[in-house]
């Protein structure tokens, strides 16, 4: 049986999958990755279909061996340099971890979360159809809680792990604003707070965690008070308690809650906003449901596009080739901590 | 608020949109059985129609969120549908399974209960009296697996929210906050008062069913003694309900 070892990790390193949907209604969050680009893309490379839980990298990466076979892996989401037995990977490739060899997951040079997918997937019995951890309610995961070292992840067995492959470029996301689509009680609030929301500039607090992303900026006053009858909670309702400042729900959001929620972010850019650090900047634009649901076609023609357009792996690359692959990789914040490799 | 007030926030639904995976149809913007009555009505009537793209409704105190594939369902389409489906039910005002939930009062398992009842200016066997006396109605399940919110709380054992929450209050608390009583399902955080505990686990992952309560259900609470707690927290270890279903 073949088993990737956790040698070390950071604190919240979990198993995501998909999520957990099927349950809201006795109180169950879905949770699964933070990133659904990422994950997909890593499981991709390994052939895996999309949603196949990987493991979850939480700005810091980890370090992992292989016992008892090999294993093809791949990394994606954060931009995080993989190495194996020291080697780098190129980006967006897949892997080979031979048995007895360890992989190293580099701390996230831009972005937060990064998955690391195995050909065939990890057997850790799913709870409530999901092997999401939901560290709340204990639920998933293995044994409900984040991983740690000494954890052993069993691998399922698979037939023909496939050609090392590689994608050439990755989904071309947006870069602009972050966009909402407003409501359901954007009429708690005064059109000047509205107009705040969406003419200013927000920071992503460090109260930012797979539940929800506290956000700094101008006080959203309400109208008609905060206090209303708990109704449904979505992923990417931006909530606004009665300090005023906004707190967008993500993941591992709880089912229902009793705040107005102002907008809500379209499902298409919430991978994107999950990638924000802390202490970054961000804007939100108000469209349209056509634009929406268009950008939610695009993301779900791209995750079904991917197995055609990976390319086989030939490229040796040096570490010119590796610099320059990740100059593209996105902004990082001056103030964020510089972490030793 | 008076009840002829909240009589005339009973409106006509209306959907409000929460992005483009879901929308909530909304039935008014207060605790009521019968805005609560129609919540479950559209919930069962979804759930016989299975509409294509509705990939989950999940009901709460006064509206049904509706989760959507946007990429397979017609948004337009769909809110209609919604719209006439609601104007055309009445409210469930029939009730689901009723259930008998046992309760050891005070001491270490409702460490609140005495300061509840000096503030309400009551002894504690008359605060158990009440809280016990009373029919409650789960109107939705959230915040964490199996939590059951209800109503039915006395109006005389209305108590203002803690100032100061707890980090964690232990599985199976029996809580009131406000004017709402509830059953917490597993450890958690609360700003809530607590009156008892209950051997009952709401939500236990290794058991079928995992969820013992839904939306709907009626619960009464049964006072016990510690000596019974014993027995029962073993059975409920072993997998047993424990809770009762009981006849109206």
């Amino acid at each position: 049986m073949t088993a990737l070892v956790v040698k070390s990790c950071g604190p919240m390193t979990s198993l995501q999958d998909h999520g957990r949907y099927g349950y809201q209604r006795f109180g169950v969050s879905p949770s699964g990755a933070m990133d659904r680009r990422g994950l997909a893309l890593a499981n991709a490379l390994v052939g895996n279909p999309p949603w196949t839980a990987a493991i979850e990298f939480v700005h810091l990466g980890g370090i992992l061996s292989v016992s008892g076979g090999d294993l093809h892996i791949a990394v994606a989401g954060a931009d995080c340099v993989l190495k194996i037995d020291g080697k780098p990977v190129p980006p967006r490739s897949t892997a080979t971890l031979e048995d007895g060899q360890t992989a190293e997951i580099g701390p996230a040079r831009s972005g937060t979360f990064a998955y690391l997918a195995v050909a065939g997937g990890f057997s850790a019995p799913p709870q409530l159809r999901s092997q999401s951890l939901h560290l709340r309610s204990r639920m998933g995961g293995l044994e409900g809680r984040p991983l740690q070292a000494g954890d052993l992840l069993e691998c399922r067995e698979t037939a023909h792990p496939g050609a090392h492959m590689h994608l050439p470029a990755d989904f071309a996301q947006e870069d602009g604003p972050i966009r909402v689509m407003l409501g359901p009680q954007d009429d708690y609030f005064a059109p000047e707070a509205i107009r705040a929301f969406l003419e200013s500039e927000f920071t992503v607090s460090s109260h930012a965690d797979r539940m929800g992303f506290q956000l700094t900026g101008p006080t959203l006053a309400h109208a008609k008070g905060f206090n209303i009858v708990s109704d449904g909670i979505v992923e990417g309702h931006i909530q606004v308690p009665g300090s005023g400042q906004p707190i967008v729900l993500m993941r591992d959001r709880q089912t229902a809650g009793g705040y107005p929620k102002i907008a809500t972010v379209i499902s298409a850019d919430l991978d994107r906003l999950a990638q924000v650090r802390p202490g970054s900047p961000i804007r939100f634009r108000a469209v349209d449901r056509d634009e929406a649901v268009a950008a939610a076609r695009a993301f779900k023609a791209w995750v079904e596009s991917l197995p055609a357009a990976l390319i086989p792996l030939r490229w040796t690359p040096t570490t010119e080739d590796l610099l320059a692959a990740n100059l593209i990789g996105g902004t990082v914040h001056a103030l964020d901590p510089v972490l030793p490799e | 608020m008076n009840a002829s007030l909240d009589r005339s926030t009973v409106q006509a639904p209306r959907i409000l949109p929460c992005g483009d995976c879901a929308l909530s149809v909304e039935f008014g913007d207060t605790i009521d059985p019968e805005i609560n009555g129609k919540v479950l009505a559209l919930d069962d009537a979804l759930r016989v129609a299975a509409v294509p793209g509705i990939l989950e409704t999940v009901p709460t105190y006064r509206s049904l969120m509706v989760h959507f594939d946007p990429t397979m369902a017609d948004y337009a389409g769909l809110s209609q549908r919604l719209l006439s489906e609601a104007q055309a039910l009445t409210s469930q005002t029939v009730a689901g399974r009723r259930w008998k939930v046992p309760v050891v009062y005070g001491g270490a398992y409702g460490s609140d209960l005495d300061d509840v009842a000096e503030r309400h200016g009551m002894s504690p066997s008359r605060l158990i009296e009440l809280h016990a006396g009373a029919v409650y109605r789960i109107y939705m399940i959230g915040f964490m697996p199996g939590f059951a919110y209800l109503g039915g709380l006395d109006p005389q054992l209305a108590t203002p929210r803690r100032v100061q929450p707890r980090a964690r209050i232990p599985a199976g608390s029996i809580i009131i906050g406000g004017a709402q009583a509830a059953v917490a399902s597993i450890e958690c955080p609360s700003g809530w008062h607590l009156l008892g505990r209950t051997p009952v686990r709401s939500y236990a992952p290794d058991r079928d069913p995992v969820f013992l309560f839904s939306a709907g259900d009626e619960i009464v609470f049964d006072p016990i003694d510690e000596a019974r707690w014993a027995a029962l927290e073993r059975a409920a270890e072993a997998g047993e309900p424990v809770a009762e279903q009981v006849t109206p």
